[in-house]
């Protein structure tokens, strides 16, 4: 899990989260182009730089982050609307909870991975597999957190909507989901933050089609370490850029709600 | 405060009946862990006058919380009647408002929108509940606030609107349960003032817990002394002093020392 921090405070302390990656990158050039090491697996920065202008301007980047794009989006939202409508299940119906938690609880239990030669052997190895590998990671925690948030409401704001007679469908959208809101939101920011991380274990476990993990396939089985370190940047890239993302969204939902920013 | 006529809007429920008659409320916690039961309540009777303003003041543990939680109806396990305008109260109902020591505001909502969960399900056309709303904001003088969220406004101004949001039904009586107990001296000081400023203009009956002796003393036309173990009514004192009181007079002071010397003999 990646932490969910962005710097505050002045501008001065926001270039500091520069220093080490610039460092790193000055030592490896340092190395590569000293010759410290004779092996061919070391490549040089500007190695990298090439092959990547190469895969963008072939269209095989485009290719491969498209493909990788769609199926983590299909999924996501899949596995976050499955998990919505069953986290809600779960949360306001005190008998589908005694009747389906404990499966549920069972169930999150086993390891994603370990549902990948299942899937395989059922949806093969396409599209259709990969999405249902991925609706699952997204699913899990929109479920938790949703049921959680919901079961953790106020009784104290539950007893303000009880002496003002609300009715039931009142409490649950003037009450209940509000309150709710923000473990919700949770929810769906690490479903985000999970599908993007399966997308790239589908890909590399269910080895078939084209994206971004089989882009890093071809370069590790070609040894070609510039294609390897290309294809690990832009899947860093694309992770900081939803995490970047849900943090705005999430921000305007706290401000709309009247939650103060953490 | 700063608006001294009162309110236009229209009374849901007028409160011309009988008053509030408590008839033989007792009340038991059942442990079932321990298999014991907690005597919570025992024989309270009291009978308050519409437009009454009562103060009921005990250590903690005497069940003056509970009592109020029986009046408001959010517990219904309890022995005895409790008769509204002579019919027995049933559940919640919008003519029994309260204000909690936690000022319970919806943090999702604003200052103005807080004040209108009181009108949620009230007879009233959108507009009236938006004048009403308006209103009672200004009674607690807060219409500078009304687009803030409870995390931009102090705990008193808090307190304010929770104020404003239990009385925006005009019920017959609010309920008031430790509703300055979480704020600084000079902000409850303060607040009290209001209080009985917004009183002795609606008319409402209220019946007002503390653990102040002082508050009780200042606010109540009679003061309700409880005592634990279980809770009961040791007496009932008269306060015959006039409207504003003054904390320094020697009379307002002897019956503060009367009503404190219960708790000496108790602890």
């Amino acid at each position: 899990m990646s932490t969910l921090t962005i710097p505050h405070g002045t501008q001065t302390h926001r270039y500091r989260g520069w220093v080490v990656p610039l460092l790193a990158v000055a030592v490896w050039w340092l190395a590569s182009s000293q010759g410290w090491s004779s092996s061919g697996l070391l490549v040089s920065p500007q190695k990298v730089a090439v092959t990547a202008w190469e895969q963008v301007t072939s269209g095989q980047f485009w290719r491969a982050i498209s493909a990788s794009l769609a199926r983590d989006l299909s999924g996501f939202f899949i596995g976050t609307t499955l998990g919505l409508v069953l986290g809600c299940l779960l949360g306001f119906s005190r008998l589908f909870e005694r009747v389906v938690g404990p499966s549920f609880n069972t169930f999150k239990q086993i390891s994603l991975f370990a549902w990948i030669p299942l899937i395989s052997v059922w949806f093969g190895l396409g599209d259709v597999a990969k999405v249902v590998f991925l609706s699952l990671a997204a699913l899990v925690p929109v479920v938790v957190n949703t049921c959680d948030g919901l079961r953790s409401v106020s009784p104290a704001l539950l007893e303000v909507a009880k002496v003002y007679g609300f009715t039931r469908w009142q409490t649950i959208t003037g009450v209940m989901l509000p309150a709710a809101l923000p473990s919700i939101f949770t929810g769906i920011y690490l479903a985000l933050v999970y599908s993007w991380l399966a997308t790239i274990g589908a890909e590399y476990l269910l080895v078939s089609g084209s994206g971004i993990g089989n882009t890093l396939i071809d370069g590790s089985e070609h040894f070609m370490m510039d294609l390897v370190l290309f294809g690990m940047i832009v899947i860093g890239l694309v992770g900081w850029g939803l995490n970047l993302l849900a943090r705005l969204f999430e921000r305007r939902l706290q401000r709309l709600y009247g939650i103060a920013p953490r | 405060m700063p608006s001294t006529q009162s309110l236009t809007a229209q009374p849901l429920a007028p409160s011309q009946g009988n008053g509030l008659r408590l008839e033989n409320i007792s009340k038991h916690f059942t442990h079932a862990a321990a298999d014991t039961q907690l005597h919570v309540l025992d024989n309270v009777q009291l009978d308050i006058a519409p437009g009454e303003f009562i103060t009921i003041v005990g250590a903690s543990g005497c069940g003056k919380s509970t009592l109020l939680r029986l009046i408001l109806g959010l517990d219904e396990a309890f022995d005895g009647r409790i008769l509204l305008d002579d019919k027995p109260i049933t559940g919640t109902g919008l003519e029994r408002g309260i204000v909690f020591q936690d000022h319970r505001l919806f943090p999702w909502l604003t200052v103005e929108q807080n004040v209108a969960v009181g009108l949620k399900n009230a007879p009233l056309s959108a507009a009236q509940k938006r004048d009403t709303v308006r209103e009672h904001i200004q009674l607690v003088g807060l219409q500078d606030f009304t687009e803030s969220y409870p995390h931009q406004i102090s705990g008193g101004m808090a307190q304010r609107v929770a104020i404003a949001r239990g009385l925006v039904n005009r019920p017959s009586v609010l309920l008031l349960d430790e509703p300055f107990g979480a704020l600084d001296a000079l902000t409850r000081t303060r607040l009290q003032r209001e209080l009985q400023h917004i009183w002795q203009q609606e008319k409402i009956t209220m019946v007002h817990v503390t653990h102040d002796v002082d508050e009780a003393v200042y606010l109540g036309d009679r003061v309700v002394v409880m005592q634990p173990h279980p809770g009961r009514i040791r007496r009932i004192v008269d306060i015959d002093l006039p409207r504003p009181r003054n904390r320094s007079d020697a009379r307002f002071i002897s019956l503060r020392d009367d009503v404190l010397s219960d708790f000496a003999e108790l602890s």
